[in-house]
């Protein structure tokens, strides 16, 4: 990349074309994922009985037994094929705002460091926050009308005393989990994200027009700021969104660990919004040293996710208390163990994977493995993600099927459509960032 | 002292200069041993063209070494040698072993990075330090030239280091 150095922040300001062939490329996707989606559900309610059939025939066998934290187990006489759909949109829709946030997440962090190196890259995960405003109705809704459907805590008649599904230990956690305040948390939760990713954005592109340095203080004020609420509101959401799924079951390392799934994830589409924008001629002033950068982020962090699984499994295991060694039997033993594959796979695709591959400096440098491992990092957390959620809400009626894939063809061409959209909304580089000029000239 | 090395040491007082005198001198057929600076400058390492550190290699060879015997340990004392159920556990407990299998790794892999730098730095106990110049850890940046490596002579050698901006061009002998 030795073209750079005729590169100077007064003469270049480039913009990205989202052009009709794309703009038709990525509709086309989500479209097939509506059309899959659509087949799955036509097909969930036809094939379901068999396999509930089955099911029941293997519990009895086993005497009724029940490797379940979470809620099927409590209604499976009940058990309605369609909500494999809620819960799959649910997930998708907690996994996509949770890379959306990591992109504010990661601007705030780097503003709060007053990093250089990165301000050649900052647009790309500043656009991302704008497909909060699509995963924020979908959740609202989802949890308005499904709520029931996901989560165990809402099922009807569970905390009153005089019903037949009474169950005592989540009647002790009403205070907490109730339908008002879970709703008053979801709203200021996206609220609290969305109104500072549009202060932060409103002076980023400010700046462009203004320059001076005053912008640069104010988004450091806004990022400090973001910072203290998302280190509230990353471990309310994992609480809420999904380890309240197994209402039974809770895990002080959980906040942090949702946390570092989204945290690897995000900064692995960065790194991918990056190359490809590089290899369609756009952003040719990122150089490989910023390229090594961001390996070296997705590098550690995805040994973070591993340490904070890792540390939440063997507290479990060690300690070998009933109440908290059920989440992980139930994953890896229970429901006809539909989900032990995952569990394999968690922990190969996330860990060993990464960590091999881009172990050497020439890997971090090399676009290619970059590009193979954002891939596998991002499909291994959407595979964390799946065996976090599943297990508690759709149990022995899971698996791989047209649902799965169309919900997330559907939400990851949504992603592509609206993040591209917000790209072109400004220019790629910050123009007149006070570090752009030492970002230009990073090497390492 | 047998003598057997011999250098000519140049003497730069700014480090663009000496950056630009690295590729100057270079492009003169001068085989440069190494330039010593006060701080770390962008791009000298390639400009001399030193290869690669292998340092990485070795380290990850190390920590493979710590792996395996604190692998082998643990094995050895809680499996084959004196079996002991703990908390119920299986005699091959991996998770319980993975915190103590990766402290092994981090101190196989520190030791062994630290005695790697001070091998090839030559700073075993006892060794006299080459030093060219005291000044390079205060305010100037040295070049140091082999004469055995070199086939130019001492008073070519020496004018090519003054027109690539030397301040003074110095002898030394170890």
């Amino acid at each position: 990349m030795a073209g750079h150095s005729h590169f100077s922040p007064a003469n270049v300001e480039e913009f990205y074309e989202f052009t009709p062939e794309a703009r038709k490329r990525v509709i086309t996707a989500m479209i097939i994922g509506a059309v899959l989606l659509g087949i799955g559900v036509f097909f969930l309610g036809s094939g379901e009985h068999e396999a509930a059939h089955a099911v029941a025939g293997h519990a009895a066998e086993h005497g009724g037994e029940h490797l379940s934290g979470g809620a099927v187990s409590h209604h499976e006489t009940s058990w309605n094929p369609l909500n494999r759909l809620w819960v799959n949109l649910w997930m998708n829709g907690v996994f996509f705002s949770g890379i959306a946030v990591i992109g504010m997440f990661f601007v705030a962090v780097q503003y709060l460091a007053k990093a250089g190196w990165s301000s050649v890259v900052k647009r790309i995960p500043e656009a991302f926050p704008k497909f909060l405003y699509f995963t924020f109705p979908v959740l609202l809704l989802l949890f308005v009308f499904k709520g029931d459907v996901i989560f165990h805590w809402m099922h009807h008649g569970i905390t009153d005393p005089a019903s037949e599904h009474y169950d005592k230990i989540i009647a002790g956690k009403k205070g907490y989990l109730n339908f008002t305040f879970f709703l008053v948390r979801l709203v200021a939760i996206f609220t609290v994200w969305i109104v500072l990713w549009n202060m932060m954005r409103k002076k980023s592109i400010e700046e462009d027009l203004n320059g001076g340095t005053q912008n640069f203080f104010d988004m450091v004020r806004i990022g400090t700021g973001f910072v203290v609420a998302m280190g509230i509101s990353s471990s309310l959401s994992a609480w809420d969104w999904v380890m309240s799924i197994d209402t039974h079951w809770f895990s002080t390392m959980f906040g942090w660990y949702m946390f570092s799934s989204w945290h690897v994830t995000g900064l692995a589409t960065i790194t991918l919004t990056v190359l490809f924008l590089k290899d369609k001629g756009y952003m040719q002033y990122v150089s490989d040293s910023h390229l090594h950068d961001l390996g070296k982020f997705m590098f550690a962090f995805s040994i973070f996710w591993t340490y904070v699984w890792f540390a939440q499994f063997l507290l479990i295991y060690y300690a070998n208390m009933p109440e908290e060694t059920i989440y992980f039997l139930e994953r890896w033993e229970g429901h006809n163990k539909v989900y032990k594959a995952v569990e394999i796979l968690n922990v190969f695709m996330n860990f060993f994977f990464p960590f091999l591959i881009m172990m050497t400096r020439d890997a971090k440098r090399t676009p290619i493995f970059l590009k193979i491992c954002c891939f596998f990092v991002i499909v291994g957390h959407y595979l964390d993600f799946y065996q976090m959620i599943m297990p508690g809400t759709v149990g022995p009626h899971g698996g791989f099927g047209l649902v799965e894939f169309g919900s997330v063809i559907l939400f990851a061409s949504a992603f592509v459509y609206v993040v591209s959209t917000e790209l072109t909304k400004a220019s790629l580089v910050a123009k007149n960032h006070p570090f752009l000029e030492e970002s230009l000239h990073h090497d390492i | 002292m047998n003598t057997t090395e011999k250098y000519l040491v140049g003497v730069y007082d700014d480090e663009d200069e000496v950056l630009h005198a690295v590729t100057e001198v270079k492009g003169k057929g001068v085989k440069i041993e190494e330039v010593y600076t006060p701080f770390p400058i962008h791009g000298l390492d390639t400009a001399i063209g030193h290869p690669r550190t292998r340092i990485p290699i070795a380290a990850f060879l190390f920590g493979l070494t710590g792996l395996t015997c604190a692998q082998f340990l643990i094995n050895y004392t809680m499996v084959f040698d004196w079996p002991m159920i703990i908390g119920g556990k299986d005699f091959f407990a991996l998770p319980d072993w993975i915190p103590v299998t990766f402290e092994g790794t981090v101190l196989f892999t520190a030791f062994g990075m630290v005695f790697t730098f001070f091998v090839s730095n030559s700073l075993w106990p006892g060794k006299t330090p080459k030093t060219f110049d005291l000044r390079s850890t205060d305010d100037k940046f040295i070049m140091t030239i082999n004469m055995g490596t070199n086939k130019k002579s001492e008073a070519e050698i020496e004018e090519i280091l003054k027109a690539s901006g030397a301040i003074e061009v110095n002898v030394k002998q170890f």
